[in-house]
């Protein structure tokens, strides 16, 4: 009964989205296939964002709410790099480690010492997202910053069928996004560590139990999830600019990519972004002023029926 | 849920220990033969009336003389602001406190009551706003957002603790990114100014006194109601969700039902809170829902303390003394760097906010006083300084 009943919801969903795909094809294919690409791009941002995010939460049942103002910090500090070097992938380099850096420093100087304390780490997060971004703003003013994509990204690629050019670096960002999605799932299957932090995000007592330093554990993943957070700001710095107010948008994208694909799971964190990205262009592209409410009808269908995500397992 | 089923829940016992209930509540609780002494009164009005205490009348006494003896500047710009903000952020104590849920979309549904003023009452944009009659807005406005709190509740009790906070804050930012967009009906970035209270029985009710004993009006009904509702049957059930949902579902208490009625009681004060906020301020703007202000109304909650209702309203006047005069000690653009850092201080040292700092120095007051008197037989009873 259940699952006729899923059958067929998730076919009249595939149906709506058929009719929506075979209409936007006829009635404009050069901006629907546009659209799609720019939603593919944004979805691979958000992931490199987001999967920081949920493996933190999936560990350590700790909602890091200065997850934006890290992805800021990391924007800003490729920035200045990128200026001082002129060397992209250095920017890359930096913005990931200093993000990893004030991470691993908020876990194992506050975080720690509350350990259990859901809401009172979370509100710790709060105010530490309150403090990082009034000093970022300080530092870097409100004005714009854009980076410059590297030059061997530069300009569009041409020749595509339809679209006829595209730009190398948007695209560039779908490769990195895979590749990263690539490496967290060898990282987490295929390594020591990574078998340690699936076996916490399952069951952290018995971890602790069987002789693993959890600390330890939780102090490489929290670093790690805040540097995929600064290595998405160093990324995002090029394609969408830094400017106080991103580290909202971002968290925001987190938080819905992270409820929709279900917490912990990295491949929640794919479904989820490809969703959200796509979701917000194809509002963009077609109902400029209404683009945030997809969104959120997105958020609402998932917690209405599937209130853990769609990848998500019982806590 | 039928009273007989209360009255065994309370009876039992089972309620009771499981919940750490404030000092008079516990004293209620445990003694019925007390509140039958006295007849002819509803037994609730006669607790209640046992509740006030000769501090509160005190506090009561201040509030009434304080505008009498200040500018009107700091009349308007702390007393009103700080009692409208503390509506607000009671919505958010009774919900956080004594629910357990905190939810930082409370400024959301203040925002969705003071937008729905500005767009059926009259603003500076005529083409947006319907200019219907006070009496008539203001029981809409209340009702739009009370509607929101409930589907907010309804998203969100659907998952427990830290989910709250997430999926409420990614309410709170969607609502804010839609009245940024959206032209046709909030007005985008520009937001809808102009509003203003109506002109009833000859006062403009946004002068300085008027709007101080107006929000004053709402925030001391509020805060009696609230203090009411958290020693009702509903409320002691809903600190027994808080500190064990499981067990109160064996119970046969409906868990969702008593959170969404939390949810929806809290809305109806944030609601209130809100309109008296957007006649204060003149204006509503996508920055009034901003994430800012919604962490803000976390920041003023916990502040205060969320284990009574009067948290809020201290936290609120920390909140706006630090906001209208750190500025002059330090430069202006920091004021975040001040309140994240007061709220960061108060997380990490203080959870239960002034009011735990405040009954933290008093049992050790009394502690060395104790010791003094050389009486080591006397135990303070000292309370937990953390909850979570």
């Amino acid at each position: 009964m259940h699952r006729t009943r899923n059958i067929i919801g998730w076919s009249a969903l595939a149906l709506v989205l058929l009719a929506f795909s075979i209409w936007g094809l006829t009635h404009n294919a050069r901006l629907f296939l546009l659209t799609v690409l720019n939603g593919l791009t944004l979805a691979s941002l958000y992931f490199i964002v987001a999967s920081g995010f949920t493996l933190v939460f999936g560990l350590m049942r700790n909602v890091n709410l200065a997850h934006g103002s890290l992805y800021l910090l990391g924007g800003y500090v490729g920035f200045i790099v990128a200026e001082k070097t002129g060397w992209w992938v250095l920017a890359l380099v930096a913005g990931f480690l200093t993000a990893a850096v004030v991470g691993l420093l908020i876990q194992t100087v506050i975080l720690r010492h509350m350990q259990g304390q859901d809401l009172r780490q979370t509100m710790v997060t709060i105010g530490l997202s309150i403090l990082i971004a009034d000093l970022l703003l300080w530092g870097f003013t409100a004005e714009v910053h854009q980076m410059e994509a590297p030059a061997w990204l530069k300009g569009p690629i041409r020749g595509i069928p339809i679209i006829n050019a595209y730009s190398a670096y948007r695209m560039s960002l779908l490769v990195l996004g895979v590749a990263i999605g690539v490496a967290l799932w060898l990282f987490l299957n295929r390594t020591r560590v990574g078998m340690m932090i699936r076996a916490g995000v399952d069951d952290r007592a018995m971890l602790a139990a069987s002789g693993v330093n959890v600390n330890l554990v939780f102090a490489v993943t929290f670093a790690i999830g805040a540097g995929l957070a600064g290595l998405g700001g160093v990324i995002g710095a090029v394609e969408l600019s830094m400017v106080p107010g991103e580290d909202t948008r971002f968290l925001l994208a987190s938080l819905i990519v992270v409820i929709v694909g279900g917490m912990g799971s990295v491949a929640g964190a794919a479904i989820g972004a490809a969703m959200l990205g796509l979701a917000e262009t194809f509002g963009l592209a077609y109902a400029p002023t209404y683009s945030v409410v997809f969104t959120f009808v997105i958020l609402v269908a998932v917690l209405a029926f599937r209130p853990r995500g769609l990848m998500g397992r019982p806590a | 849920m039928s009273a007989a089923k209360w009255r065994r829940a309370m009876a039992t016992g089972a309620v009771a220990p499981a919940v750490a209930l404030p000092g008079r509540m516990q004293l209620v609780a445990s003694s019925p033969e007390r509140v039958r002494t006295r007849d002819g009164w509803p037994l609730a009005l006669q607790r209640w009336i046992d509740g006030i205490s000769a501090w509160q009348l005190a506090v009561l006494a201040g509030l009434v003389i304080f505008p009498l003896v200040v500018s009107p500047f700091i009349t308007f710009q702390i007393g009103a602001q700080a009692l409208a903000l503390g509506l607000i952020a009671l919505s958010l104590t009774f919900l956080g406190g004594y629910g357990g849920m905190v939810s930082l979309a409370q400024m959301t549904v203040a925002g969705i009551a003071g937008y729905a003023v500005a767009i059926l009452g009259s603003s500076s944009a005529a083409e947006i706003s319907l200019n219907w009659p006070w009496w008539l807005v203001v029981p809409c406005a209340v009702l739009i957002a009370t509607v929101c709190a409930a589907g907010i509740a309804w998203l969100s009790v659907r998952t427990e603790g830290i989910y709250t906070i997430m999926i409420t804050l990614a309410i709170g930012v969607a609502f804010f990114y839609l009245v940024l967009q959206n032209y046709s009906l909030f007005n985008g970035w520009q937001g809808l100014h102009k509003v203003y209270p109506p002109t009833v029985f000859g006062i403009n009710w946004r002068d300085p006194l008027p709007i101080y004993f107006l929000t004053l009006a709402c925030a001391l009904a509020s805060y009696a109601f609230i203090s009411y509702i958290v020693r009702s049957p509903f409320g002691i059930a809903l600190q027994g969700i808080r500190e064990n949902p499981r067990r109160m579902e064996s119970l046969g208490f409906n868990v969702v039902a008593h959170r969404v009625a939390a949810y929806v009681v809290a809305g109806v004060i944030a609601a209130i809170g809100g309109v008296l906020f957007v006649w204060y301020n003149g204006l509503i703007t996508p920055g009034s829902v901003g994430t800012s202000w919604l962490i803000n109304i976390l920041v003023i909650a916990v502040l205060g303390g969320m284990r009574h209702p009067i948290g809020p309203f201290l936290g609120a006047l920390i909140f706006v003394l630090l906001q209208t005069f750190a500025i002059d000690v330090i430069d202006r653009e920091r004021f975040n760097l001040v309140i994240g850092g007061v709220f960061l201080a108060i997380v990490l040292f203080s959870p239960d906010g002034l009011l735990g700092l405040w009954s933290f120095a008093r049992a050790r007051l009394a502690q060395s006083r104790a010791g003094i008197a050389r009486s080591s037989s006397v135990s303070i009873p000292s309370r937990p300084m953390s909850r979570h």
